[in-house]
């Protein structure tokens, strides 16, 4: 395994190196700050001590996956393609902004706008999963993929997730492990129980999630999710002058 | 010298320069005096969000000998603006102390413009004439000075309150810090700008952060109300001179906060008030108040995104627009308090912080000396 001590190094710097270790296992110590982690790398395996900066792992290549011991910024996995994500700690605004494959875990909480604009063609479709809590606006503008709030720390009297979710969503679902409905949901957003049938896509995601902090995956499975889709497959027609 | 007069004639809307932004605050809740080098060691971490086109400081409790007189801090174009600026303090103020702020020959820092500082106090007479408190008159100074677009062009106001300064130049944030020596500084509250002007020129008086009386403000983002509020405040004798959306911000503060007696927790609730529909959900009694503040106030609705972070004398203040469209990150340790753009600028100096987290919308963060609570 190649090592990075990244103390002081430009990103610009740590960038280049990366890109001449893909097809390795890397770990990279002393992380502060650095943008743009593994950007649009594919087949690299890191392994991050510290607190990367904004747009780790943007445009992720498929084959890499990235384990962070700590906080991740904002912008976590940003368009990523493929491959995988897994913050040991919480992620900042935006996590998963324009995803479009491959799989972030996130065990602590997010901030606003997580998941904003995901989406899915064929196959490809994004995965996000968060143990905490979300801010306002989850799935703002989502098009597709599937994200997951668990809120392992809420209450059963408290929304794992804020304000306005889904504002914007067009495609995709959102699935919350909760019986409360979030605070100011769009007249857009159509909600309900999720079904055996729902869950069907959602599994491997908990399995995923539970592989990786060491939840209890059949107690979260067992779970009642309130999963959040658009209420037509054209929601915002209406704001447009028809011909 | 400062040459400015291409990009003075350069008005808010008519320059566009593309955006970033850094912000980062430390505040010492027991009223330690720490230097100046953390926070440059804490804003140069993000380097990446400015551009070079300014940074800047400001220190509280950095002038304990001076502690009851107005620090004023200037930028003079040359000797000729500075004689007449003087003369002008001369006629409203008296100071026990004149000198040049001490800096340091640095490679990036270029085109320094006469950087002086005056210990004052309004003189008697002048203040019983104008009928006036001491701050409305020191502000009135401020304000006039760096409106006068005429014999005055050449001189502005950078600071004014009593025992806190503010230190900015066109440069990188952490070059800023050591041109003017902060480390020998040593304060009970830092806060710290990187620059990255968006729609505004980049100059020495337009970096941040902006200072009115013991008010300074440094914020990241782009305010779209900016005319709006801008129009509103001239109607109080604000008379927004220095480019930069900022600039209005701290004018709001000053008005709400110490013109209108409101306490910041409400100032806070006018510049990022929550939506109508959500003052519609709220319990009769909040909804009142909310919407009394929207009614009265609604021309100081502060829309688009920013954080900002406000100092003040004993306190320090985070907010963050409505929608949150900026970062912004906080977390204490020991006796300290620290806010930042982004959580690295913060491990950067406090490795072993726990429990950081970040603002809700409009959610105002305030941290005051235990002594004051």
């Amino acid at each position: 395994m190649a090592t990075i001590d990244a103390k002081g190094l430009h990103f610009s710097a740590l960038g280049e190196q990366l890109r001449d270790l893909a097809g390795h296992k890397v770990r990279i110590y002393n992380c502060l700050g650095q943008r743009y982690i593994a950007a649009g790398i594919k087949d690299i395996t890191l392994d991050i001590d510290g607190i990367p900066g904004n747009a780790l792992g943007a445009y992720l290549g498929e084959g890499s996956s990235i384990t962070v011991r700590g906080n991740a910024q904002d912008a976590t996995g940003d368009t990523m393609n493929g491959g995988s994500i897994i913050i040991h700690g919480s992620a900042g605004d935006a996590a998963g902004y324009a995803m479009r494959g491959g799989t972030i875990l996130i065990r602590d909480d997010v901030g606003y706008r997580c998941g904003i604009h995901m989406k899915e063609f064929g196959d490809k479709i994004p995965k996000l999963c968060v143990g905490g809590r979300a801010g306002d606006f989850l799935g703002e503008y989502q098009a597709g993929g599937v994200i997951c709030v668990l809120g392992l720390d809420c209450g059963e009297n408290e929304s794992p997730v804020g304000r306005f979710a889904g504002t914007g969503q067009h495609g995709g679902r959102i699935f919350i492990r909760t019986k409360l409905l979030p605070a100011e949901l769009p007249p857009q957003v159509s909600y309900r129980t999720a079904t055996a049938e729902d869950k069907a896509i959602l599994c491997p995601l908990l399995k995923a999630y539970a592989d990786a902090f060491g939840a209890n995956y059949e107690t979260l499975v067992q779970d009642t999710y309130l999963l959040l889709t658009p209420n037509s497959a054209n929601p915002y027609e209406s704001m447009y002058v028809q011909y | 010298m400062l040459d400015n007069t291409n990009t003075k004639v350069q008005l808010e809307g008519k320059v566009r320069i593309p955006s970033g932004c850094a912000i980062s605050g430390i505040f010492a809740q027991d009223g330690e005096l720490f230097s100046g080098r953390d926070i440059i060691t804490s804003i140069a971490v993000m380097h990446d969000r400015s551009n070079g086109l300014g940074g800047g400081f400001a220190g509280y409790g950095i002038y304990p000998k001076h502690k009851d007189k107005y620090a004023i801090h200037m930028f003079y174009d040359s000797e000729d603006d500075r004689g007449k600026a003087e003369r002008r303090i001369n006629k409203y103020f008296s100071y026990v102390l004149s000198e040049q702020i001490p800096t340091q020959k640095h490679p990036n820092i270029k085109d320094a413009p006469l950087i002086y500082r005056y210990f004052a106090e309004p003189l008697t007479e002048q203040l019983e004439k104008a009928q006036i408190d001491e701050r409305e008159y020191v502000a009135r100074f401020a304000l006039r000075v760096n409106a006068d677009e005429d014999e005055l062009k050449g001189a502005h106001v950078i600071s004014c309150g009593k025992n806190m300064g503010i230190f900015k130049a066109n440069g990188f944030p952490e070059d800023v810090g050591e041109f003017y020596k902060l480390d020998e500084y040593k304060g009970y509250c830092w806060t710290a700008h990187g620059r990255y002007p968006t729609n505004t020129p980049g100059w020495w008086g337009g970096a941040h952060p902006f200072g009115l009386l013991d008010y300074s403000v440094v914020h990241n983002g782009e305010i779209s109300s900016y005319d709006a509020n801008r129009r509103y405040l001239e109607m109080f004798g604000y008379t927004c001179s220095l480019q930069t959306d900022t600039e209005a911000i701290t004018y709001i503060v000053d008005y709400l906060n110490r013109k209108q007696g409101l306490e910041l927790e409400d100032v806070a609730k006018v510049m990022a008030a929550p939506f109508w529909s959500t003052i519609e959900r709220m319990d009769e009694k909040e909804k009142a108040a909310y919407t009394f503040l929207r009614r009265r106030y609604g021309n100081l609705l502060v829309t688009g995104p920013f954080s900002i972070m406000l100092g003040f004398t004993g306190g320090l203040m985070v907010l963050g627009d409505r929608l949150k469209l900026r970062s912004m990150v906080c977390g204490h340790q020991q006796n300290k308090f620290y806010a930042a753009s982004e959580e690295c600028a913060i491990r950067a100096i406090c490795p072993e912080i726990q429990g950081i987290h970040s603002p809700r919308s409009g959610e105002a963060v305030i941290v005051r000396l235990e002594e004051n609570k």
